[in-house]
């Protein structure tokens, strides 16, 4: 269960150098439902990554709450799962040990982290390459090994920084298809940043579309098409047509 | 068998060719033209001094020593320079402590401490030991120090999401293994540098035997092709050290860089 709400949240960066501040986030309010897709996605430099980072515990915001199930979030926590946009697995771990170390960490013994592990990878399609070193593995597959660890955790919410964001347009909509996949089998909160329309209205069920800097929330577009949804269906393209207007109004605003 | 035996020479037919004719080369001009074994021993008395250390057993007493010396120094380096390294990589207040005072220390050459080293260790093994760690200590600190600090941010922030948060852990599991090659290429380095100290210590009086004592005792003696000797077994224990640290660590500690180009 990962009910994540999100109240008045605000983020200042403060430059030493130049003493600037930048407001990258400004008075954030939403809720996500337990079980829900929701896509963050706005214009670069909105603050979007910001968001997602608070909500990891990676960062902490200049003013607001953030809870999950209620508790509020201090910091970096298992239970908030993250993949990143960059290649983030340890390189001089094998995927398997990858998908292990968290488990690991919770001091749970080799031998059954190792069979737990192997479940995710299983789920991710990778299981010719779980001895492999990440450098021996394509974009796409790192990715899903990293989604596999994250999952491995069990956490109640996914949080993913743009992941598919470095892969080619065919890789990426491979791995959408499988995420909402696993998704739906593991009935896992998931919280999903974004800079492409199409893969906000493929995933989610809803879309949280941001302003330009400081972030605020411009407009939460609820995705109601049945899935698995259909990339060119008519309905698709005419709330792809509406959320693309949403965010060219941003781009002129300035 | 054959076939492989040609192989072999068609593998390394030039390396093994250019190496003969260096002998060779060496051999006719100290032969024929040099013809004065105290300005250049020729090949022939060199593996005749050989025969002669390797008879009388010396050549595995100053090797030996020698390696005595070479250990103190790199585990003492070891035990220091790497966790003063990681305190400095992954604590900004330690590296601001510390800083200062290890560049200033650095820029002295390690020979410069071995009136100190006889001062405080007498002509011991620990004296020469002490120039050996000198040598190693610094480039060991300042590479352990810069693979700290290059490690990937997103590493330590996918591990602290994974729940690995204390400090301790995250050195241990993030930073240690990915600091590894530029730790590895900080101790080639050191050993390098450990060498050279080494072979000096021994040479100014700090111990009695090793193969750096054994070159300025047989320049004394006006033995300069047993010089010779002792300055190519250096050389090989050198090679040697180097090349069995080398297979160690591609091998065992880094084989998941196998795909980056070092």
């Amino acid at each position: 269960m990962g009910r994540v709400s999100i109240k008045n949240v605000s983020r200042i960066f403060i430059k030493k150098e130049e003493n600037g501040v930048t407001e990258a986030l400004h008075d954030v309010s939403f809720d996500v439902e337990d079980g829900e897709f929701i896509c963050i996605l706005g214009p670069s430099g909105c603050g979007k990554t910001t968001l997602l980072r608070i909500i990891a515990g990676l960062e902490t915001q200049t003013s607001g709450e953030i809870t999950l199930n209620g508790v509020p979030i201090t910091g970096p926590d298992p239970k908030r799962g993250m993949v990143f946009q960059q290649y983030s697995l340890f390189p001089w771990r094998t995927v398997i040990d990858n998908v292990t170390f968290g488990l690991e960490m919770q001091g749970i013994s080799k031998a059954e982290a190792r069979q737990q592990a192997e479940k995710y990878i299983d789920l991710v399609g990778l299981e010719q390459f779980k001895n492999s070193y990440p450098y021996e593995l394509s974009g796409g597959m790192q990715q899903r090994a990293a989604i596999a660890r994250a999952l491995a955790n069990e956490p109640e919410v996914l949080l993913m920084d743009e992941p598919f964001g470095a892969l080619d347009a065919q890789t990426r909509n491979i791995l959408q298809d499988e995420l909402l996949k696993i998704w739906e089998q593991k009935h896992i909160t998931c919280i999903f940043v974004t800079h492409s329309v199409d893969e906000a209205v493929v995933l989610s069920d809803r879309i949280l579309v941001m302003t330009a800097r400081p972030g605020r929330i411009k407009e939460i577009v609820t995705v109601d098409l049945p899935r698995p949804r259909c990339r060119t269906s008519p309905e698709a393209n005419r709330l792809r047509d509406r959320v693309l207007k949403l965010l060219e109004e941003e781009r002129f605003k300035k | 068998m054959k076939n492989r035996f040609i192989k072999t020479i068609e593998e390394n037919g030039i390396e093994a060719l250019s190496l003969i004719i260096a002998v060779a080369i060496w051999q006719i001009v100290a032969d024929r033209i040099v013809q004065n074994k105290f300005l250049l021993p020729s090949f022939y008395d060199v593996v005749n001094s050989f025969t002669i250390i390797v008879e009388s057993g010396l050549i595995y007493t100053d090797t030996l020593t020698s390696l005595v010396h070479f250990s103190i120094g790199i585990i003492a380096a070891f035990t220091i320079g790497i966790p003063l390294g990681i305190a400095m990589g992954w604590f900004r207040k330690a590296n601001r402590a510390i800083d200062p005072i290890i560049e200033i220390l650095r820029p002295i050459p390690p020979l410069a401490w071995i009136p100190f080293a006889i001062v405080w260790f007498g002509l011991t093994r620990q004296a020469a030991g002490f120039v050996v760690f000198v040598g190693m200590v610094f480039p060991i600190i300042i590479n352990t120090y810069t693979g700290f600090k290059n490690v990937p941010k997103v590493y330590v922030e996918a591990a602290k999401v994974l729940g690995c948060t204390r400090d301790l852990d995250l050195i241990r599991y993030i930073a240690i293994p990915s600091a590894m090659p530029s730790i590895a290429a900080g101790i080639r380095i050191a050993m390098g540098v450990g060498w050279m100290c080494l072979v000096a210590a021994e040479m100014f009086g700090v111990s009695d035997n090793g193969l750096g004592y054994q070159i300025w005792h047989n320049y004394y003696l006006h033995r300069m092709d047993f010089v010779l000797v002792y300055m190519l077994l250096l050389g090989f224990v050198g090679l040697l050290i180097d090349r069995f640290f080398r297979y160690y660590v591609d091998a065992k500690l880094l084989r998941w860089t196998a795909g980056t180009v070092v």
